[in-house]
């Protein structure tokens, strides 16, 4: 928590003002989403899996150095479009009104060990309603870090500057152990609930078919070459396991971004539920290629605010929230990737220390950061 | 091993190598009409036959399964990037040697697939398919006598027909505005010079609309006639009338075209089908709402229209979108979002 509140000069008037204009940004892209946008997707599959057949096909041959660099690029890039330009947009819905069964939410499954339906709920329904909430919002620290200077201190967290590196090395188990909240629900009682270990199952499921044709029958596929293609797709998941991490991270983590008290969102209008995704993402500056890597996620304000708009009309829709943001007189938070990153980082360790505790502690809020 | 069960296990092997995703996801790619594929065609020309009516020639999938005279195809078309699903009359016959088949289809007002499959569809479109299907067809055992009662796009599914079979005395009645308008003018007339048909073409802009009760004076042994009819919907229902009081009903056979026109309008009864609970509901409250307050089991999370963890397929009927307004219509495979959905009338809910 910030001492002082960056959207204290709003009137409720203004807020509530802000939610509409916000609304019609909105409305605009939906009358106007069309032909384009759909081939803008299809084109986008299609290339991902071009990208993936034809690097894996050079895999097979990766006992020769060339072929491994060449086929190790081609499959991470491959993993990352995968994981977050189709991904992580089409299990939001981004692509539902197209009615084509193939590219929907309901039935898409993508190239990560947490299975698509768990991601969505904890992903979807709780990280995006609670954007930002503590105690609510899981993605604030994973359930493992300390994020805010009100959090009460415990030496365990002097670890967490390694914890988060070996989160962003297997993010993708991370975040499957995260949708099963494994920490809580591996307290003996909770273990033996028929619908987590439903889900445990499932993810084990998800997790020994992505095991197995990675770390075994593309390897076994690929004969004398088989080690070289299993360092490949190592390397390759390493990669784009780093790389989502890290875009992630620049999400919600940098220096400027705010956190919540649960009972602030008590009885929150639209407007103000608007207002907390402006004020608790961060976006990342750069080129079209760069947006395309991140999924749009560079566009991590747009995007919280409309989760559910194509990502490819992030951009335009950038230029016009940013004027909100000027006319309101808030702070947008955005800059390069590296500077972002290391802005997330350097938060991760200063709050692996104690820090003084803050004055003002109402017995409420005590209770709050207790259960956080 | 057999070589069934052999190929299963090659399949399941694949199947291991795509994962996540499915053998036939890269297929697609480079072969979308194999057999085995998910039944589409892809146009191939888009050939006017008046001023808003157009015959598109299809190539069908390898798993197409043929079709009998008279019957229809579905087909999915991406108008805007929304697919959207209609049925229209095949008006090929069924041994065309290219293995092509078309549909003819008539732009209508506002019509949104019919407008761009006549306008704006272009050659090498691909669209989904259905196999073809209907009830409209002829009898095996050939009737002596055939009478076609047509009007406007009616004339399609009998175009189908007439392309197929010779008959020895086949009377037809055909209704447009104008001579214009007369799809598959030129084939009628080809037809009627090769006398293989007669014809009466009536240009319901100059001589008025048919008078069924007068339907003796064009064609006198009307009711000795097998009859095919189709046409708008007072048109049939016309003829089934006249049909009836004479006594020969069972010789007439009709095809009806538009589908019941969905009302919309604020509120209406909504069916969860899957349970079978109806309620009344208005046309502001959310239909999680409705169906939770009737003790139905919704899926939910957010509740304001982000987590798309509602989803729930629309069987019949219509919703508004409670944000924008937007009015969404029962078609097969459309989800909505429950939370953020009204009631447009009366709607059927899959739960
Ligand atoms: S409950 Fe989240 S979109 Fe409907």
């Amino acid at each position: 928590m910030t001492a002082i509140d960056p959207t204290a000069h709003l009137t409720a008037e203004q807020i509530e003002e802000l939610g509409r204009e916000l609304d019609a940004i909105r409305d605009e892209v939906i009358a106007s989403r069309g032909e384009k946008d759909a081939a803008y997707i299809r084109k986008v599959i299609s290339a991902q899996r071009k990208l993936e057949l034809v690097s894996r096909g050079v895999l097979l041959f990766s006992i020769f150095p060339p072929a491994w660099l060449i086929g190790t690029a081609g499959l991470s890039v491959a993993k990352i479009m995968d994981n977050m330009e189709i991904g992580h947009n089409i299990l939001h819905g981004q692509w539902d009104w197209m009615r084509d069964p193939k590219i929907h939410s309901t039935t898409w499954e993508w190239d990560h060990v947490s299975p698509a339906d768990q991601w969505k709920h904890s992903h979807n329904e709780l990280h995006h309603t609670y954007t930002n909430v503590i105690g609510k919002d899981n993605d604030l620290g994973y359930g493992i870090m300390r994020v805010d200077e009100d959090q009460k201190w415990h030496p365990f967290h002097l670890g967490q500057p390694m914890w988060n590196f070996i989160n962003a090395c297997f993010f993708e188990y991370g975040i499957a152990a995260y949708d099963l909240e494994l920490g809580k629900n591996l307290h003996k009682r909770r273990r033996k609930n028929p619908e987590f270990r439903a889900r445990a199952r499932a993810v084990g499921r998800k997790i020994r078919k992505q095991v197995l044709k990675d770390y075994v029958i593309h390897p076994l596929l690929s004969g004398p070459s088989f080690l070289p293609t299993l360092a490949a797709t190592f390397t390759a998941n390493l990669v784009r396991n780093l790389w989502s991490h890290s875009v992630i991270m620049c999400g919600h983590f940098p220096e400027g971004v705010q956190v919540f008290e649960r009972r602030s969102i008590k009885g929150e209008t639209r407007g103000q539920w608007y207002l907390r995704q402006m004020m608790g993402s961060a976006n990342i500056s750069g080129s079209k290629a760069m947006h395309f890597m991140t999924g749009n996620l560079s566009h991590q304000i747009e995007h919280h605010l409309f989760p559910d708009l194509p990502s490819n009309r992030y951009a335009e829709v950038a230029v016009k929230v940013r004027a909100l943001f000027e006319k309101y007189e808030l702070e947008y938070v955005t800059g390069p990737l590296p500077k972002q990153v290391f802005s997330a980082w350097r938060k991760v360790v200063r709050l692996s220390l104690p820090n003084k505790k803050p004055k003002v502690r109402t017995p409420d809020r005590e209770q709050e950061l207790v259960a956080a | 091993m057999t070589s069934v069960a052999l190929r299963s296990r090659a399949w399941k092997l694949l199947e291991m190598v795509t994962t996540p995703l499915v053998p036939s996801d890269y297929l697609d790619l480079v072969s979308p009409l194999r057999a085995g594929a998910d039944l589409r065609g892809r146009i191939e020309a888009v050939r006017p036959e008046t001023g808003d009516a157009a015959t598109i020639v299809i190539r069908p999938g390898r798993g197409w399964r043929g079709h009998t005279a008279g019957q229809y195809v579905r087909v999915g078309v991406d108008v805007d990037g929304v697919r959207l699903w209609r049925a229209y009359s095949l008006t090929s016959p069924t041994d065309r040697r290219d293995g092509r088949i078309t549909i003819t289809v008539k732009a209508i007002p506002d019509g949104k697939v019919s407008n761009h499959l006549v306008r704006r569809a272009t050659p090498g479109t691909l669209i989904q398919l259905d196999q073809a299907t209907g009830d409209f067809v002829l009898p095996e055992a050939k009737p002596a006598k055939v009478l076609y009662l047509t009007a406007g796009s009616g004339i399609t599914p009998v175009m189908g027909m007439l392309r197929d079979t010779d008959f020895d005395d086949v009377v037809m009645v055909h209704s447009a505005p104008r001579p214009h308008d007369v799809i598959f003018r030129d084939d009628l007339h080809a037809l009627v010079a090769d006398k293989k048909l007669r014809l009466t073409e009536l240009h319901t802009d100059t001589d008025g609309m048919l008078d069924i009760a007068r339907l003796g004076d064009l064609v006198p042994d009307w009711a000795e006639r097998e009859t095919w009819a189709c046409g708008p919907a007072g048109l049939l229902d016309a003829a089934e009338e006249h049909w009836t009081e004479h006594g020969v009903r069972e010789r007439l056979h009709t095809e009806r075209f538009r589908p019941t026109v969905v009302a919309t309008g604020d509120g209406g009864e909504v069916t969860f089908s899957t349970t079978g609970t109806t309620v009344d509901a208005d046309g502001a409250t959310p239909l999680l709402d409705v169906g939770e307050e009737a003790g139905v089991l919704m899926p939910s999370g957010c509740r304001m229209g982000i987590c798309f963890g509602c989803v729930t397929p629309l069987k019949a009927g219509a919703v508004r979108d409670l944000r924008t307004g937007e009015i969404t219509e029962a078609e097969p495979g459309v989800l909505i979002q429950t939370c953020v959905s009204a009631a447009a009338g009366p709607c059927d809910i899959e739960r």
